[in-house]
């Protein structure tokens, strides 16, 4: 594993990702930001201790869960994959607001 | 008459019936044109109905033998829970905290039990209510097994249609409908866990291999649900925690995996997770304990592996892709591998439990719990139960394991880990054959199905096929030998029509069996006996209720009853009375200390008793009637767990040659200790069966050694008509002069 091996790798990623659509792109910079949400408050608990643990998990799980969809609705929206080319793209959208309905609202009650 | 022609293959011509001449007379004439498909339709619908109908009725035994009662002991504190909740409200339910059990202790009721039996039943309730129909609260726990087990059927239908097709889910449904394997805990009366676990168990499998077939969010949230149902109903739910990730973890060995399967798991377990963690009972287990670390790590293999295969599409070039992935997958097992070390070495992530432990290692209980090797349900599984259980299914489970590995499928997969896995656990515990029976009944029906399908078409084509043989045998050679290969077939048309008739005779023996076991095995309410008296005629013992209603009515309101633990649901239920120990078991010290009361002298155990404010003292004995499930027979229990925790309670003080005795040849401890006394006060001069000594007890067949019993500290209180339950009071001590 050399340096330029590596460079060779981060340029062909780079290259290969710009090729991505931009619907797409915004689902992943959701993504990163609810995963670095959770990183935070990982960070956060790992320095004043997890007392109340359910709020701790409610939130860390708030933002995985969140990730989670964001993915699942990518998967969905993505032209690429041939399992899903008929699916319609407003119902994939309606699936993924349902399902965050349902979960933030499942957060709300575990808050506590 | 229109010309009949027999549809081959489901195509939808139609099938003119005339109803001319019977009511020609009348003056109009019917024209029922109904094409295959609703022909199909109506009598799936009809069979359907009356299945649903078939499970509800075939479970009403002991209601219409005995009355609407509530059988056995957990039904009653499950009762009396729902009883509380319809009477003050969803919050004074949640947060209940009880002081009539466990006393002095009492017990958070509100975060240690499973609210989901409770509240459908209160939920049936309410609504028969907004309907005006004013049942009792008691009626409707009564019918709720049954009720539910009709649903599972609907569930079955569906789920055998994913797996295979409209047929093998007609034959799933009628087999779980009266598969003794499930009716033997969702009978009328036993208002317990299961009865609604089974319907929620297979309905989230249900949902979950939908939305692995689909790969819709939708289907996935459905299955989130159905988790969350079952997770409220019973503590089984680990099986489905556990089963899906070792499903997925499958799929991805064996490289059948997809993005569907993505979407369906993820979405099921995160929203899966945070939905049954809002059962107070269950708590942060998700996270914190070793039985559901499973799905968790599933869950972050599952991301590497997927982030690994987009990255792998991206790169596009495989000599990048190997660089990235030895870095990823090594940081990432790293990772994994210290957090999951670090975590079960700091006792953050507790290890199994006694209880599912014991389904891994079957000897743990018996060394180290007591309490649990003790309850006969979790004693391994005979092969006679599983014939009683199962009958015919028993071989019809490896032919449709082999139906499903001929069309493995993501959902056939499924059906066959469930099968093998509840299999191997219906096989560790009796208990757990109801776990099986779903799986058992599905996959058989899969092989009736299919050989029922196979050999009717059979039937059918024989007669085409020889005709077009005879028309070809003069062109081709080709033909010829496909003729020859024809009539050398195992199956000629009546070889197939005998084996279709051995089929149907096997179904029917099947169903002459269930009903006889239902009859005669599962529908006792265990509260309730009956025999047979001398003349035939039917002899009823409900010398329990007898006793309780006693207790009610001529006791003080906060009288405190000792007793052990099997009845302890059952007094504060019937009896309303405080007691010391019930069948919740969660404080094995308690529970040691009755054990220890109960086994030792008078003079000690009436130290013991004063300690603990003892009113009365409840004892359940067989002598008089053979009755054989008596405290005197529970008896090396109570010296074994009162043993574990109190030294001073030794086994072999009680035992003559390694048997516990009660004739002449007993111990001397054993002669005298309370549990004997208490049992056998006044017995001596009983005559119990004719030609045989008095003081012959009929559940042990011996004479009892000590027939001259005095008791300093107790008075007998009352005994039942035929001696079953007896109860003593605890005399309230001497007057210091």
């Amino acid at each position: 594993m050399t340096r330029s091996d590596a460079q060779a790798l981060i340029r062909s990623l780079r290259s290969a990702y710009a090729a991505t659509p931009k619907n797409l792109k915004i689902i992943d910079l959701y993504l990163a930001f609810s995963v670095s949400s959770a990183l935070i408050q990982v960070i956060y608990m790992a320095m004043v201790g997890s007392f109340p643990f359910n709020s701790f998990l409610s939130g860390v799980l708030s933002c995985v869960g969140t990730a989670v969809l964001a993915v699942c609705l990518r998967i969905q929206l993505n032209k690429e994959n041939k399992e899903f080319k008929d699916l319609a793209p407003e119902r994939a959208f309606a699936d993924f607001v349902l399902c965050n309905l349902v979960l933030h609202l499942v957060i709300i009650n575990f808050l506590g | 008459m229109g010309t009949k022609s027999e549809p081959v293959n489901g195509s939808s011509k139609p099938v003119p019936v005339n109803l001319n001449s019977p009511l020609g007379s009348f003056g109009f004439r019917f024209n029922f044109k109904l094409k295959t498909k609703q022909q199909l339709l109506l009598i799936r619908v009809s069979t359907l109905t009356l299945i649903y109908l078939l499970a509800f009725i075939t479970r009403l035994f002991s209601v219409l033998r005995y009355e609407s009662m509530i059988h056995e002991f957990d039904p009653y504190f499950n009762y009396r829970t729902t009883l509380f909740l319809t009477r003050n409200g969803f919050e004074e339910f949640w947060n209940w905290f009880d002081s009539e059990s466990w006393y002095p202790l009492g017990r958070i009721i509100g975060g240690t039990l499973y609210p989901g039996l409770m509240l459908t039943a209160a939920l049936i309730h309410k609504m028969l209510h907004f309907l005006s129909f004013y049942v009792h609260i008691r009626e409707v726990c009564v019918l709720t097994a049954p009720f539910f087990a009709s649903n599972t059927t609907l569930v079955a239908y569906f789920f055998g249609k994913e797996i295979w097709d409209s047929g093998a889910g007609l034959v799933a449904a009628a087999l779980i409908a009266i598969c003794p394997g499930y009716i033997s805990r969702s009978v009328a009366g036993s208002y317990d866990n299961e009865g609604v676990a089974i319907f929620a168990l297979l309905l989230t499998f249900y949902l979950f291999v939908k939305a692995v077939k689909t790969g819709s969010l939708a289907w996935a949230v459905g299955a989130a649900f159905g988790y969350f149902y079952m997770v409220s109903a019973w503590g089984g739910y680990v099986f489905i925690i556990n089963l899906v990730p070792l499903y997925v973890l499958v799929l991805l060995v064996t490289g059948r995996y997809s993005m569907r399967l993505y979407v369906a798991y993820n979405c099921m377990y995160v929203l899966g997770m945070l939905l049954a963690m809002q059962i107070r009972f269950v708590g942060f287990q998700h996270v914190q304990s070793g039985e559901h670390m499973a799905a968790m790590g599933v869950f972050f293999l599952m991301q590497v592996f997927y982030f690994l295969d987009w990255v792998k599409y991206l790169l596009n070039d495989t000599k990048l892709f190997q660089a990235f992935l030895r870095i990823g997958v090594t940081s990432a097992v790293a990772v994994g591998t210290v957090a999951l070390g670090v975590g079960t070495a700091s006792g953050y992530i507790s290890p199994w439990t006694g209880r599912f432990y014991s389904l891994l290692d079957p000897t743990y209980a018996k060394d180290h719990i007591p309490i649990i090797a003790s309850v006969s349900e979790h004693q391994p599984t005979a092969w006679s139960s599983f014939m009683f259980d199962f009958h015919i299914l028993l071989f019809l489970f490896p032919a449709g394991l082999y139906f499903c590995f001929k069309r493995l499928s993501d959902a056939t997969i499924f059906i066959v880990m469930y099968g093998l896995t509840s299999m191997y656990f219906a096989g560790v515990m009796v208990r757990l054959i109801l776990v099986a029976t779903p799986a058992v009944c599905l996959i058989s029906a899969i092989a009736v199905s299919a050989t029922i399908k196979n050999l009717t078409t059979l039937l059918r084509t024989k007669t085409r096929v020889a005709q077009s043989v005879s028309n070809k045998a003069a062109s081709s050679n080709k033909a010829s030998s496909k003729g020859s290969l024809d009539q050398s077939q195992p199956f000629g048309k009546n070889g197939a029509s005998a084996l279709l008739f051995g089929a149907f005779y096997l179904l029917s023996k099947f169903a002459t069996h269930c009903t006889w076991v239902t009859s005669e095995a599962y529908s006792s309410p265990s509260i309730v006996l009956a025999a047979r008296g001398a003349h035939g005629n039917r002899v009823i013992f409900d010398d329990y209720r007898e006793a309780y209603f006693w207790l009610r009515q001529n006791t003080p309101t906060d009288a405190k009853v000792m007793s052990w633990w099997d009845y302890g649901y059952q007094i504060t239920a019937m009896g309303n009375r405080t007691v010391i120990v019930d069948n919740n078991t969660w404080n094995n010290t308690h529970i040691a200390t009755v054990g220890r009361a109960m086994s030792s002298y008078e003079d000690e155990a009436y130290e013991i008793m004063r300690s603990l404010d003892v009113d009365y003292v409840l004892v359940v004995f067989g002598g008089v009637t053979g009755y054989s499930s008596d405290d005197i027979n529970k008896f090396l229990w109570m010296v074994r767990i009162g043993g574990g925790v109190f030294p001073v309670i030794k086994e072999p003080d009680y035992l003559v040659n390694g048997e516990y005795r009660v004739d002449k040849g007993a111990a001397p401890k054993m002669l005298n200790c309370l549990m004997y006394k208490l049992s056998y006060y006044r017995f001596g001069e009983l005559m119990t069966e004719y030609g045989k000594p008095p003081g012959y007890d009929r559940a042990r067949g011996v004479e009892i050694g000590n027939k001259d019993i005095k008791l300093e500290y107790l008075e007998e209180a009352f005994t039942t008509s035929n001696w079953i339950v007896r109860i003593y009071k605890v005399k309230p001590p001497k007057n210091r002069l």
